[in-house]
């Protein structure tokens, strides 16, 4: 389930909101805020963590972001949606420090990610794809050894470690070396692993890319828990469902250009909201079952006269029982009914002309 | 303060290389078994017809020279770790965060040269164990060992580089060290030089391992110096100049 939702800007403007979903002013002292540390380089409450400006990489000829702008508030989830190649890993490994851009600006928590990356990596976790665990070192271990890369003292880093394999449910295999874990395992303790110095904001690129179903089901369940403390996170995808699934607002990229921004509803509205399908009983029924349902939506004819599709925009749920009653009044004969709502794979389809999984 | 970390760092990097390499079975293998099998071979499958007129005989010929090599062979260790944990991705993770830069390299390479120091003093013992001796007193002895833990440190460099610069663990076993099996082979480590044919003395007779095998050969056993103790330093000291700002480079360029 996607949270509580609120404005879309159409091509990514800032999007204010916090918990409440309500706009936060400039005065307001954010509680979650951590405010040891960076107290000098705090930048003013209120202000977004990321902002994207006219950010462009290129690689030769290979033009792998040809100018994205974005915005992520504090404490919300933006998921960039794209398939292989669209240039979300490119992204965020700018926003990392890993990268520099060949044009545009980039901030995180108001850090320049070019001229003050080491007050970026300060404030920073990354996980992802490429798991960076050592597999001859235990899951305890490998979490001490980023704490003490972070400069955590020794006994601090012990502390966060044990904190961190209770919370990601590692116990158990805390002491064995993690060659020896699932992939879902290996997951959750590089997840951990970006979360040992307590990032203000959190990068994660394909979390869940390779693993198996089961293992993304709990992998969305850790990142839930986490977005419910608060932490302010920016996670890319080429599954639809997940981004529907984990963000707030989806921003969906496309050969190096953001094509789209905006919640998953507002994204499924643009192909068209909810399609009531009514299967008729006889092709000669069509007629009256058009003029039944004229007062609740567009409606067309299909299939020869057997399928009715009624377009009820994003009230689905509320309308298909509106649909039925007018039909049954109208002695409409039906074998069928289906509510569909547009996957983000229909949304990507009608953005780009292309299905998602396609690699560009 | 960043460099109070520049060090600390190192040293957690380097202790995390060498946590490793205790727990992985084949490094020990190749870095133990395989220079003490070289020994065992030399001395008494080949050993008998090679025929070499210094003090103790073949056997305080050859341990020089085995030193010389497992120092020079101990770099490709550094070579394919760098070039696999650049390939999955340890690097980037590792430069988010705000770890010193110099600590992924000079950790590894700080680890590669205690494991290196550690494997040539096991075939010093292996040596001792089936006939070699140091007849030249502890001082030079102990200079044997450091200037072959110099050669190896020299070769470190050389293999990061080319390590840094595959970023594929598979091309780097292939390919990125096939450069050490002339340089060892083709030198005065196994076989005096003079029993080559004229063209490839030359080649022999001119690279830096012939000059380090035979410092240590000079200071394992009192045979005359001449010039290869100063040609060594200015090898080593060559590689060191020329390499270290390559694999530094090479390092910056990885992503």
């Amino acid at each position: 389930m996607s949270r509580s939702h609120s404005t879309i800007a159409d091509h990514c403007v800032g999007w204010t909101r916090n918990e409440a979903g309500d706009a936060k002013g400039p005065g307001q002292l954010d509680p979650g805020l951590s405010l040891s540390g960076h107290v000098a380089n705090l930048p003013a409450v209120g202000e977004p963590a990321v902002v994207v400006e006219g950010l462009q990489k290129s690689f030769g000829s290979v033009h792998a972001l040809r100018g994205i702008d974005l915005t992520v508030e504090r404490g919300t989830v933006i998921g960039l949606l794209g398939p292989n190649g669209a240039g979300k890993t490119t992204a965020v490994r700018i926003l990392t420090t890993l990268l520099k851009p060949t044009a545009g600006r980039a901030t995180v928590l108001g850090h320049d990610v070019v001229r003050a990356p080491a007050a970026v990596r300060s404030v920073i976790g990354l996980a992802g794809q490429a798991t960076a665990l050592v597999e001859e070192l235990t899951g305890r271990e490998n979490l001490e050894l980023i704490g003490r890369l972070h400069h955590l003292p020794k006994p601090q880093a012990r502390e966060r470690a044990d904190k961190l394999l209770a919370q990601f449910d590692l116990v158990e295999a805390a002491d064995r070396t993690t060659k020896t874990y699932s992939g879902g395992m290996q997951r959750r303790l590089d997840l951990a692993g970006s979360l040992v110095a307590e990032p203000q904001v959190l990068f994660l690129d394909e979390p869940t890319t390779g693993l198996d179903p089961r293992s993304r089901l709990g992998m969305w369940q850790v990142i839930r828990d986490l977005v419910r403390g608060g932490t302010t996170l920016l996670l890319t995808t080429q599954y639809l469902d997940e981004a529907d699934e984990l963000a707030d607002e989806i921003v969906v990229i496309d050969r190096g250009l953001v094509i789209a921004a905006g919640t998953s509803d507002e994204l499924k509205d643009r192909v068209g909201g909810d399609v009531v399908e009514v299967s008729l009983a006889r092709p000669e029924l069509a007629e009256p079952a058009l003029s039944a349902v004229a007062a609740v939506g567009d409606a067309e004819v299909a299939d020869e006269g057997r399928l009715l599709n009624v377009h009820v925009g994003n009230r689905g749920s509320e309308l298909l029982l509106d649909v039925v009653r007018r039909l049954d009044t109208a002695g409409v004969e039906v074998s069928s009914l289906n509510l569909r709502r547009p996957s983000l794979d229909d949304v990507f389809l009608a953005l780009t002309g292309h299905a998602a999984e396609e690699t560009a | 303060m960043s460099a109070t970390y520049a060090v600390s760092d190192t040293l957690v990097m380097t202790k995390r290389n060498l946590v490793v390499w205790s727990r992985v079975p084949a490094i020990i293998v190749f870095t133990i078994v395989q220079p003490t099998i070289f020994t065992l071979l030399f001395r008494y499958v080949f050993g008998g017809a090679i025929p070499v007129a210094i003090p103790g005989g073949y056997v305080n010929y050859l341990l020089p020279g085995i030193v010389g090599q497992t120092a020079a062979f101990a770099s490709m260790g550094t070579a394919i770790a760098l070039a696999a944990e650049v390939q999955k991705g340890v690097v980037d993770r590792l430069r988010a965060m705000p770890m010193a830069r110099v600590a992924f390299l000079g950790g590894r390479l700080l680890a590669d040269i205690v494991r290196m120091a550690f494997t040539v003093l096991i075939i010093v013992g292996v040596g001792y164990i089936v006939g070699f001796r140091f007849l030249n007193g502890v001082g030079p002895a102990i200079g044997m060992i450091g200037l072959a833990i110099a050669l190896g440190s020299a070769m470190c460099l050389v293999s990061a580089t080319i390590g840094l610069v595959l970023k594929n663990e598979e091309s780097t076993q292939a390919f990125g060290l096939i450069w050490l099996f002339p340089l060892t082979f083709v030198s005065s480590a196994f076989v005096p030089v003079q029993t080559m044919p004229g063209w490839l003395q030359a080649f022999a007779n001119n690279q830096p391992v012939t000059h380090v095998v035979n410092a240590l050969r000079s200071l394992a056993i009192g045979l005359p110096m001449g010039d290869n103790l100063w040609l060594s330093c200015v090898w080593l000291a060559g590689i060191v100049i020329v390499f270290t700002p390559l694999a530094v480079r090479a390092y910056q360029r990885v992503s």
